[in-house]
């Protein structure tokens, strides 16, 4: 499972990170090594092992389906880079 | 007034309790020279990156108000910081990262609710490594936080600018998170008390989220006691955070006093083997002779798999950061790119230009381990591992009740040293992560020096809850050696920090 240089461009994409040729190279070189430490996992027989997703086997609780909170739209949008009329403005995404 | 002024930095968070209550001395005064000596540092450490004057003493002012009526929460008066990455409503919270530079929290944490409720005075939030991903803070948008031991060195990290700020005596107590080491790791490199609970136990209600299955809130402090009066006002179930227990309440400080014989410390020897400092084994073997002098015996155990601690968090963490660090696209919060071309240019320029490059690395590790065809041979599989490991803890504990070994594998080491090799830097943490993928609690004691004067670790590991009696076993220690006392020659050094604070 060798990671290619066109890998780093496809996982940069998918992760939505803009990188150009030379950082990809460089990255690249770095991820090779995390990838050859993490491989040793790929020795480890788990036959029947159940996977462990998390530390406290507990059920996902339910609460309530009431308001808590109100409305927050002012605050939240207060952090924001553009909002107009209650509205977080992004690039025209419909020709 | 030397010794008020001495002691308004050495005291711990129970002695300023007592004295505040005592009306030795108002908050007013200690949180003054408590912003004093954060300015004062500030050039040398870097140990903060925002200060709340203003806030400080409004709050200062109002606990003096409360223990004058006799009705003082736990805490009332005593000056904390908290790290950057957990959310204060109204103050800025940026996670380390240009992506969150201009972020204000719209919120307070539940830890934070905790300790305002307790009556503690934020004195403002701490520097740190890129949101929480790092075990040096040399990977802090805001520069690089220093060692107070030697400035040269680094903090450890990711609660770098936490355990600098503590070991410095500019606040006696502070929080962190800790996903595989970031407040026990940093602990041990600066000197001081770190602890992380049980995962559940504290809310991560407000945490920045890195690890989700992982991250869990701590505190540093200088004595196992102060750790304890801290996770008293921060442990809870909450609603908010569906990983939140529901577990009666506990007095953490209930067992201090309790004496040490007939405990059973569990020696791995996964913990004692090869590539650990010579100086880490020998302070650490000093400290077990000393445990077994307070009435422990020690038994071998074994944690056959928990030298796969470190890819199976390599794994499992930047999965999970991939996903989590999706919410940064420049639409609602954080960096937006001044110049892109449609939505998918806003998206990647805001991502390539908010994001530090360990960060970037750990999302595209994250993205690939998740990508198709790749899950059941990475996440699946480190999932699987991290039963085993797990699974070997329940084997051990068995057999003792705590567990102990090196916090980390080497003293700190120096700015720069390990920033080129990710893996090196990553295995600083072998010791720490198994804690994060068991879910159960640690912390990390002083127990000594390195032949440069650096200060040197323990790990107290116990199973599920058992902080109660993890402290104790600190405690103990503390009572019968001094080490968590020493303080750094920048902290002591007459002059170099104004004892008498603002005015």
């Amino acid at each position: 499972m060798a990671l290619t240089l066109d890998d780093v461009h496809r996982i940069a994409h998918l992760a939505r990170i803009e990188i150009d040729e030379a950082a990809a190279r460089e990255v690249h070189g770095k991820l090779e090594a995390i990838f050859a430490m993490i491989n040793e996992l790929q020795a480890v027989d788990t036959t029947g092992i159940a996977p462990m997703s998390h530390a406290q086997d507990v059920m996902l609780p339910l609460r309530d389906d009431v308001v808590t909170a109100g409305d927050q739209r002012a605050l939240f949008q207060s952090v924001a880079p553009a909002v107009q009329d209650g509205l977080y403005l992004v690039p025209k995404v419909i020709e | 007034m030397k010794e008020l002024t001495e002691f308004m930095h050495t005291g711990t968070i129970a002695e300023l309790v007592t004295a505040l209550r005592a009306k030795q001395l108002s908050s007013v005064e200690l949180t003054r020279a408590v912003l004093g000596r954060v300015d004062a540092a500030q050039g040398a450490l870097n140990a903060f990156v925002t200060v709340d004057v203003d806030g400080a003493l409004a709050q200062a002012r109002a606990a003096d108000a409360a223990i004058a009526t006799g009705n003082a929460p736990p805490l009332a008066g005593v000056p904390i910081a908290h790290k950057d990455v957990i959310m204060t409503a109204g103050l800025k919270t940026t996670c380390g990262s240009r992506m969150l530079a201009n972020f204000t929290a719209p919120y307070d944490a539940f830890v934070v609710e905790g300790l305002k409720k307790a009556g503690t005075v934020l004195i403002g939030k701490t520097n740190m490594d890129e949101f929480a991903m790092g075990s040096s803070n040399e990977t802090s948008f805001y520069g690089t936080v220093k060692n107070p031991w030697n400035t040269d060195y680094v903090p450890g990290g990711s609660s770098g600018g936490s355990a600098a700020a503590v070991s410095a005596r500019l606040v006696p107590g502070a929080t962190g998170t800790d996903t595989g080491g970031s407040i026990r790791q940093p602990a041990s490199l600066s000197g001081i008390c770190g602890m992380k609970p049980t995962y559940g136990v504290c809310s991560r209600y407000g945490l920045v989220a890195f690890a989700s299955s992982l991250d869990t809130p701590g505190m540093f402090a200088r004595t196992a006691e102060d750790c304890g009066l801290m996770l008293n006002a921060m442990a809870g179930h909450d609603v908010r955070d569906s990983t939140s227990l529901e577990r009666p309440r506990e007095d953490y400080t209930r067992d201090l006093a309790q004496p040490l014989a007939g405990i059973r410390i569990g020696l791995p020897a996964e913990y004692f083997g090869s590539g650990i400092d010579p100086d880490v084994a020998a302070a650490v073997d000093t400290a077990l002779a000393e445990f077994r002098k307070l009435g422990a015996t020690t038994v071998d155990v074994a944690l056959p798999n928990v030298k796969l601690s470190v890819p199976v968090y390599y794994v499992i963490a930047p999965a999970e950061a991939s996903s989590n660090l999706s919410r940064f696209d420049g639409v609602r919060y954080g960096h937006r790119a001044e110049k892109y071309t449609d939505l998918m240019d806003m998206y990647k320029k805001s991502r390539a230009e908010g994001f530090g490059a360990e960060v970037k690395r750990r999302i595209l590790v994250g993205t690939y381990v998740l990508s198709h065809g790749y899950y059941d041979a990475y996440y699946l599989k480190a999932q699987q591992v991290r039963r085993l490991i797990a699974d070997d803890f329940q084997r051990a504990y068995e057999q003792c009740d705590v567990i102990m070994g090196p916090t980390a594998p080497s003293p700190a080491f120096k700015i720069g040293a390990k920033t080129d090799d990710p893996v090196q830097m990553y295995l600083n943490d072998i010791f720490t992560i198994a804690g994060n993928l068991t879910g159960a609690p640690a912390i990390s004691i002083p127990c000594g020096f390195d032949r440069r004067g650096l200060p040197i670790g323990l790990q107290i590991q116990g199973n599920y809850f058992r902080e109660a009696a993890i402290l104790n076993v600190a405690h103990q220690y503390q009572q019968a050696t001094d080490w968590h006392q020493r303080a750094p020659t920048l902290a002591q050094k007459a002059g170099s920090l104004p004892p008498e604070g603002v005015k």
